[in-house]
């Protein structure tokens, strides 16, 4: 079965992750995030906890950056999806470099221009698709409707 | 009751002090969820956290809430079906690195159950609105967007293609 690895930090990045639940465990998925209270609500039993990190702390996105690989290396997925932010954008990343299709979903919360990671991702994931129609430009990022 | 909540990560006094003065000419009581703020109110419940499941206990007992435009709280609003004020955080007063929650209100003023304040002086309008509001579910709108995503993300998963 088809192994995924679902990565979103807290907030609405995570909210968004699970409204593609249903979608995601028809397959073999594994959640990840950065608070452990927010699996623990949904009834995930098994989610993998990263340390949370932004662009202005280079400390903890170093940690992060580690953890995210760890967790790939151990995991090992066909399939890595994130909907942000750095911390799905490390799992992202790690996933391309050890064979794993990849998938980024720019949070729908970037309505006038991409977040960072966003761009990084049209060149470091298989995919990269904005929430926002205005936003597409050639597929990279490409459009496929939104969540809100 | 109204629940007011500026999300996980950063403080938002502007909106804290405004709903705070606001406070004494509502008919019911009012919880804020603070963050790192300073502003120390008088006239509501403030709370620096709750946890997510803490919070989605309160949200079921609340009329309308009140909330930066964070795109967690939106979906969340959506998931209990209950009516939101979004006041969105400005990078001029230092509330946010970029102005992303102005663009987020410009794209959702007016769905349904949705009401956007940009200044202080239009909140007590805002909420007395928000209170008003009949909701109906999710609109079909949405629905057939969010079918569109969801229906990629199955199709990547399983080919490659989106």
């Amino acid at each position: 079965m088809t192994k995924v690895l679902a990565a979103a930090s807290a907030g609405g990045h995570w909210e968004q992750m699970m409204l593609l639940r249903p979608t995601l465990e028809q397959f073999d998925v594994h959640f990840a995030t950065t608070h452990p209270d927010l699996p623990r609500r949904a009834g995930i039993a098994a989610a993998t906890i990263l340390p949370d990190c932004n662009q202005d702390q280079p400390f903890n996105s170093l940690r992060c950056l580690f953890a995210a690989f760890a967790l790939v290396l151990r995991q090992r997925p066909d399939v890595v999806i994130s909907t942000g932010a750095a911390p799905g954008f490390f799992c992202v990343l790690a996933g391309r470099l050890t064979g794993a299709r990849t998938l980024w979903i720019d949070s729908v919360a970037n309505a006038e221009k991409l977040s960072m990671c966003g761009r990084l991702s049209r060149i470091f994931s298989t995919r990269c698709i904005t929430q926002w129609e205005h936003l597409a430009d050639n597929g990279r990022p490409g459009y496929a409707g939104n969540l809100l | 009751m109204i629940l007011v909540t500026v999300g996980m990560q950063l403080g938002f006094d502007r909106l804290i002090r405004a709903i705070d003065e606001l406070a004494p000419d509502l008919a019911m009581p009012v919880v804020a969820q603070t963050g790192k703020g300073t502003y120390q109110a008088r006239n509501i419940k403030t709370l620096e956290s709750i946890s997510p499941s803490e919070f989605d206990g309160m949200i079921k007992q609340t009329s309308l809430l009140v909330a930066h435009a964070g795109i967690g709280t939106v979906l969340t609003a959506q998931r209990f079906n209950k009516p939101l004020v979004l006041f969105p955080r400005r990078a001029s007063f230092g509330e946010h690195r970029n102005d992303h929650q102005l663009a987020t209100v410009g794209q959702l003023d007016g769905r349904p159950g949705i009401i956007v304040a940009r200044e202080e002086s239009e909140l007590r309008d805002a909420i007395a609105r928000g209170l008003a509001t009949e909701m109906g579910s999710v609109a079909e709108e949405t629905a057939a967007r969010r079918a569109r995503l969801t229906s990629a993300v199955d199709q990547f998963i399983r080919t490659g293609v989106i």
